[in-house]
């Protein structure tokens, strides 16, 4: 991936509201492939007893990475949206701790592509969550179909 | 023969207010992402007000997909919660009307799979949820979000619960 297109996608991702107000950083871009990342934040909190993250914010950053993966294929969609996301929570993660998501296209075809994302905190090892996913591959307009 | 008089309406209605304003009030996330529940007996609809925060894609625009499914999770896990805390709401085991008021805990997620079936309008979403299946120890709920139309709807979801633990 070129400078411009990734400067692009980081653009694009950042003119996201929905991301701005989760403060969403991208990481990393590139041949189908992104990395997210959130920091943990008081009022995204899903259970008041134990300062743990709504898993709603979680899904919303892998939902975001995976576009975002969608969007850096070398195909280069011109847009894409969710058809489906299934997420396995598999832990709750470390209240305080930053959330990183990572998602990969695995297979992309003419109108879908197919994702596999994981989310952790800043602990290696068993991720938080992790997300498989089938997305539109949008064209240009007049392009070729 | 004679039957016990029913209890007022106004305190039959104050304490199942009550007992939702808690398990809502106390999610910071619920308030974040500005959802409110409207009640009709035990009948829960989850309403999400418009706000540009919610937006995904500014072109079209349309509600964010992350948005659509905290949504839905949200919706899944009140009913689920709000079914628990009914029964022993009614049977007089739970007092949720006072000040120092003790918070069932919170089921918690296995999987949660959501169904995108058209884009969400920029303007306030619907939904409600129904517990298909609830067991000692797991859960199956399944969840459905609309905006102008019930019959049309814009996400489905079923998700698979871990039950919160009955004694402290």
């Amino acid at each position: 991936m070129d400078e411009a297109k990734l400067k692009q996608a980081r653009m694009f991702i950042e003119a996201i509201p929905h991301a701005r107000a989760l403060g969403m950083r991208l990481d990393a871009i590139g041949g189908g492939a992104a990395e997210l990342s959130m920091e943990w934040r008081e009022d995204l909190v899903g259970d008041p007893r134990t300062g743990v993250i709504h898993g709603g914010a979680v899904s919303a950053l892998l939902d975001t990475c995976c576009g975002a993966a969608v969007m850096s294929h070398p195909e280069a969609p011109a847009g894409t949206a969710t058809i489906d996301l299934r997420i396995d929570y598999m832990r709750a993660a470390t209240p305080r701790q930053r959330i990183t998501a990572r998602a990969e296209v695995y297979h992309i075809t003419r109108t879908v592509a197919f994702l596999r994302a994981t989310a952790h905190d800043e602990e290696a090892g068993l991720p938080v969550a992790s997300a498989t996913g089938a997305f539109t591959v949008e064209r240009p307009k007049g392009g070729a179909q | 023969m004679s039957r016990p008089k029913p209890e007022p309406v106004h305190l039959v209605k104050g304490r199942r207010d009550a007992a939702l304003r808690a398990l809502v009030s106390g999610v910071p996330y619920i308030q974040f992402l500005g959802i409110e529940f409207d009640r009709r007996g035990d009948e829960l609809t989850a309403v999400m007000r418009y706000d540009d925060k919610l937006i995904g894609n500014p072109l079209i625009p349309a509600i964010h997909g992350g948005v659509t499914a905290a949504f839905l999770e949200v919706a899944a896990i009140m009913e689920l919660s709000w079914t628990l805390l009914w029964e022993e709401m009614e049977a007089g085991l739970i007092d949720l009307t006072g000040p120092e008021t003790v918070l069932p805990r919170l089921p918690k997620t296995i999987d949660f799979t959501v169904d995108y079936l058209r884009s969400g309008l920029p303007r306030d979403a619907y939904a409600r949820a129904r517990v298909n299946r609830s067991g000692r120890r797991y859960a199956s709920v399944h969840v459905e979000a609309w905006q102008d139309n019930r019959a049309k709807l814009f996400a489905q979801a079923t998700g698979h619960f871990l039950m919160p633990d009955r004694e402290e």
